[in-house]
């Protein structure tokens, strides 16, 4: 608030210097400030590093692998993890690497997790600064209807939309972005109502800035720790949706695989074969784990006073 | 003063689940209806007879307008029509036959995450910044980012298959077959509001009024109990709404882990088979449950929050 305060109070002096000067400058220090705050949370920087490698190995792993993810071993079905025969984790029913294949459906699982946040942010920064900005009866109209559609069970309709429109990946994507934005669009609506009367944007009003720069160049750069903090969250949560999805066979089809569509196998044969679960299971539960901790970490450093 | 306030709110609300309903069954429509293929649709085409008749039969024929506006006849009237894949059936007698199991889980595993999950939170709350603390907190955290269906069948491994406690599946009125099913769905719940309790209980505590009930000299129990608990349930009250869409969500894949006939596994061999009616029923019958507990929660919330007042209104 206070840093707000001296951004408006440099503003009214030469509001056209200000806007660049002491918004980069602001940003700068902020940004940096919250960095050290994350660096000191062991939980969260734990969680990033080990992130980090997770998606180092799920990048590079597959090319390094001497298996394909869809080659069949049939000397070595059902073979339980082994040093000897190079299935380090071993194989399933019909030979197929596991390492390997975890791997390459966490291609797809994060790949998911990245697209379908990014287009709920797109959906949800946009539908809320527009709300926030205008106010009045557009912003009643607007939230009007995210609270319909907040109320209705969204995980339905992305089932039915699965079931619909056939298991596109872009349609996955599309489908957990489109009902993923509610919560975006409120968090950024309430923030946008906050900044819409500093003085930084008066002046910039004052100047004759459209609304559309105004919004895009002066609100949305001043949401952007909000929304990373929420950003973090959402990503676990839509790699989530999607597992979910590919558990119950409404995902992604083979032969693409995510974590989801091999838990979902994995629990086929988990008597005889508890490794074909347990590999995948792990990698999943890993990756929501270490989301969950940085994105509290972020909460924790860029909005010190919003924590559950 | 605040009675009327209370009345009037509680009157407005009710009044925005009318297009809440609307917009439910309207989207479940068209939704299912845009979709390519039929319920009619078989590997092998059925004579264009027997097609049309059928159609005719369902009004499947009619303009989807029309159709439309007759569904929204029938459902005023509390009538989801026939299932079209499970012959002899009607929408209302499957969903009557597969809720009473899932609402017996459901509701026991809401009912435990409750107890469990306020229990938990309280006691961290109270060793703040402690062992104790810090590995409950661990543990609430593994629980919301384990997936329902990875914890499923790990359960099912370990419990039912290794050590043979308990049955791995199947469904019968009884304890051992309710046991693991309900945990299951209960972990996510219990572990989210485990955090929101400790939450809301340590910024109570920290709370001026507090400070003058044990300066008074009460007891910790009397505080915590009687002064600390209410405010800090609140949170926790108006998460209840959330929450039984989670466990419903949840439900649909917990049924088919333990292959219990509840309605959650007739949503989705119904969207597998396009049963628009089925599908329909259950969306529109869970949706209802949905929409109707979040405004029961927000009444609930809006009578125990001494800081909402209605005066304005």
């Amino acid at each position: 608030m206070a840093r707000m305060k001296m951004a408006g109070d440099a503003l009214a002096n030469d509001p056209f210097a200000a806007a660049f000067a002491t918004q980069d400058i602001q940003g700068r220090s902020l940004w940096i400030d919250a960095w050290h705050r994350l660096l000191k949370n062991r939980a969260a920087v734990a969680s990033g590093s080990t992130m980090f490698l997770m998606v180092l190995a799920v990048v590079f792993g597959p090319m390094l692998s001497p298996w394909a993810p869809d080659f069949t071993d049939w000397e070595h079905t059902a073979s339980p993890p082994s040093l000897v025969n190079g299935h380090w984790f071993g194989t399933d029913a019909v030979g197929r690497d596991i390492l390997v294949r975890t791997l390459e459906g966490g291609r797809i699982s994060l790949l998911v997790g990245l697209v379908a946040t990014l287009v709920s942010l797109v959906i949800g920064v946009s539908y809320g600064s527009v709300a926030g900005y205008y106010g009045g009866v557009t912003d009643r109209m607007m939230m009007r209807i995210v609270d319909i559609i907040y109320a209705l069970p969204f995980m339905f309709f992305v089932i039915l939309l699965m079931v619909v429109f056939g298991r596109h990946i872009i349609l996955i994507f599309v489908a957990i972005g489109a009902v993923n934005w509610l919560d975006m669009a409120r968090i950024v609506r309430g923030q946008t109502l906050g900044l819409k009367n500093t003085e930084f944007v008066e002046a910039a009003q004052a100047c004759g800035v459209s609304d559309k720069a105004i919004i895009v160049r002066h609100i949305v750069p001043n949401l952007l720790g909000v929304v990373m903090v929420y950003v973090t969250l959402t990503i676990p949560h839509v790699i989530l949706v999607e597992s979910f999805l590919s558990f119950l066979g409404l995902g992604v089809q083979e032969p693409m695989s995510s974590w989801g569509a091999l838990v979902n196998d994995g629990a086929q044969d988990m008597e005889s074969s508890p490794w074909t679960l347990i590999f995948p299971a792990t990698f999943l539960a890993v990756t929501l784990y270490c989301f969950n901790y940085i994105g509290d970490g972020m909460r924790d450093a860029l909005d010190p006073k919003d924590r559950v | 003063m605040k009675q009327t306030g209370l009345g009037h709110h509680f009157a407005s609300r009710l009044l925005s689940l009318v297009p809440t309903l609307l917009m439910l069954i309207t989207i479940a429509f068209f939704l299912i209806r845009v979709a390519p293929g039929g319920p009619f649709d078989t590997e092998k085409p059925l004579p264009q007879e027997i097609r049309a008749n059928l159609d005719a039969k369902y009004h499947l024929d009619e303009p989807l307008l029309q159709q439309y506006f007759r569904y929204m006849g029938q459902i005023v009237t509390l009538d989801f029509g026939p299932s079209y894949q499970y012959k002899d059936w009607t929408v209302n007698e499957l969903i009557a036959s597969g809720f009473p199991a899932s609402l017996a889980i459901g509701g026991t595993a809401m009912l435990l995450a409750f107890v469990m999950g306020t229990l938990i939170g309280v006691i961290a709350a109270i060793r703040q910044n402690t062992a104790v603390d810090y590995s409950i907190m661990g543990m609430a955290m593994m629980g919301i980012s384990i997936p329902n269906f990875v914890v499923a069948p790990l359960l099912i491994l370990v419990l039912a298959v290794y050590a043979g406690w308990l049955p791995a599946g199947g469904w019968e009125w009884s304890f051992r077959h309710m046991l693991l099913p309900v945990i299951t769905l209960a972990l996510p719940v219990i572990a989210y509001i485990a955090r929101l309790t400790r939450g809301s209980m340590i910024e109570v505590l920290h709370s001026n009024y507090i400070r003058t009930a044990r300066a008074k000299g009460l007891p910790e129990r009397i505080v915590l109990g009687r002064h600390a608990m209410k405010p800090a349930l609140l949170p926790v009250i108006s998460y209840m709404g959330p929450a039984t869409a989670g466990l419903i969500t949840g439900s649909v894949v917990i049924e088919r882990i333990y292959s219990i006939p509840g309605l959650g596994s007739y949503f989705v061999q119904g969207a597998l088979n396009r049963d628009y009616t089925l599908v329909m029923g259950v969306v529109i019958f869970y949706g209802v449950i949905i929409i109707l507990m979040n405004f029961i929660v927000d009444m609930l919330y809006a009578w125990l929050n001494p800081k909402i007042r209605f005066d304005e209104g």
